[in-house]
């Protein structure tokens, strides 16, 4: 299990435009990251190439167990990363039920993650209903489920909330504070302060 | 303090991820309006079509009806491989199956053979058919299913090799058929050629070998190549 994320003199660029050059983070398990900076100083970016899906320039992202030992990248990204970015990655011909037992199933689960993950996000009434049927705010919340659904130690969330209501917020919230308090860790890229405490790491604004 | 061992994330097991994996993907190549029937549907039309272009004679007809059904067969085959990486691509899952317990490597060959099997698996069992229809002799049938079964393989892995390649490029579609119908030529030829083998009197069985060769390769091929494609195109 991820116990601590650092990110070493991460440099990343988009497009040939460098977004941000020698960025140092050390996140430890039971810790909340939000990541502001204007539009386009690299938040996502930032999110995507911890998740594995961009390489960075330069520097370096380790993942590290409790006993301190570095857990192969590979591996610690399969099983212990969860990736919630702006697109839900929903299939809008599948009901709610398959979109969200697929990804709990490939994620990895344990046997009553998909039933914590109705319950947490009141998924309950969507789940016949096709995704395209649903809301962006339902969509977010069947995404979210996945969060719940599958329990891995570290999230990367891009603007999680922006697509909520006030009420889904504060149970988004409560979730996100529990899983810090079952020792995980958050790095979220946000334009409102996070309702949990958080550290901050403001990436800037476009020079 | 951490959690204790039993409260883990149980992984699905390689095997329990390949088998979600392909139900789903099976599960969207049937639910996606139909592309397999689409595919068969095609596949007829053109060989109904070339008969009245080329003129009905069966003396004409009939020495090409092997070759004339392959490249049908191929034409078809490329119907359906847009959808296969860019609609993953465009809603976000792509990035989900990225960080799943299956390197993408797998993912690639998962989604061929989701391809083989919703697509290529009808396709071969209409090739007989078709094949009887431009003249080929009715003892051959069985061989044109399984030859086209087994072509059916290598189209769907250079296919998702061909639509990995294209991913997030304008027009994609068409970018596949011309990136993709080059690497149809063996098994074209291979295929036609077992048919040709068999009508002739001969032992199909040598045509047969290399087209299964050219399956083997271009899983392997695919693999790799398909996964670096998907990792570039999600940079």
């Amino acid at each position: 299990m991820i116990h601590a994320l650092s990110l070493s003199d991460l440099t990343v660029s988009r497009g040939g435009r460098r977004l941000f050059t020698g960025l140092d983070l050390r996140l430890q398990a039971g810790e909340a990251v939000a990541l502001t900076g204007a539009n386009g100083a690299g938040k996502t970016s930032l999110l995507r190439t911890v998740a594995g899906l961009l390489r960075p320039d330069a520097g370096e992202i380790a993942f590290h167990d409790g006993d301190g030992n570095r857990l192969d990248d590979h591996l610690a990204r399969g099983r212990e990363v969860h990736f919630l970015g702006h697109q839900d990655g929903l299939k809008t011909g599948r009901t709610a039920r398959r979109e969200l037992g697929f990804q709990c199933d490939w994620l990895g689960h344990t046997q009553t993650g998909f039933d914590h993950a109705v319950e947490a996000f009141g998924l309950e009434p969507l789940l016949d209903l096709e995704v395209r049927r649903l809301s962006a705010g339902q969509r977010r919340r069947l995404a979210m489920g996945r969060l719940v659904g599958s329990p891995r130690a570290l999230w990367l969330l891009d603007e999680p909330m922006a697509p909520l209501d006030a009420r889904w917020r504060a149970v988004f919230a409560d979730q996100m504070r529990r899983h810090l308090e079952a020792d995980g860790l958050i790095l979220a890229a946000v334009h409102d302060p996070l309702p949990i405490p958080a550290r901050t790491l403001d990436l800037g604004g476009l020079a | 303090m951490s959690r204790p061992v039993d409260a883990e994330p149980r992984p699905p097991g390689l095997r329990g991820a390949t088998r979600v994996l392909l139900e789903r993907e099976l599960d969207l190549a049937w639910s996606g309006g139909g592309g397999p029937l689409l595919a068969c549907g095609f596949f007829a039309c053109l060989t109904a079509v070339l008969p009245l272009a080329a003129g009905g004679d069966p003396r004409t007809l009939s020495p090409v009806a092997g070759g004339i059904a392959w490249l049908a067969l191929a034409l078809a085959s490329l119907l359906s491989l847009e959808r296969l990486f860019e609609r993953d691509l465009e809603d976000g899952a792509l990035d989900l199956l990225a960080i799943g317990h299956l390197p993408l490597e797998s993912v690639v060959l998962i989604k061929a053979l989701a391809q083989w099997i919703a697509v290529g698996l009808p396709l071969a069992l209409t090739a007989p058919v078709a094949a009887l229809a431009l003249g080929l002799p009715v003892s051959l049938a069985p061989l044109a299913a399984l030859s086209a079964l087994i072509g059916g393989a290598g189209f769907a892995l250079t296919g998702a090799l061909g639509a990995a390649l294209a991913l997030g490029a304008k027009r994609g579609g068409l970018l596949i058929a011309v990136v993709v119908l080059p690497l149809f030529i063996p098994p074209v030829v291979f295929g036609a050629g077992a048919l040709e083998r068999a009508a002739s009197g001969q032992s199909p069985a040598p045509a047969l070998a290399f087209l299964t060769a050219y399956v083997l390769f271009a899983g392997v091929i695919a693999a790799f190549a398909g996964a670096a494609a998907v990792r570039n195109a999600q940079g």
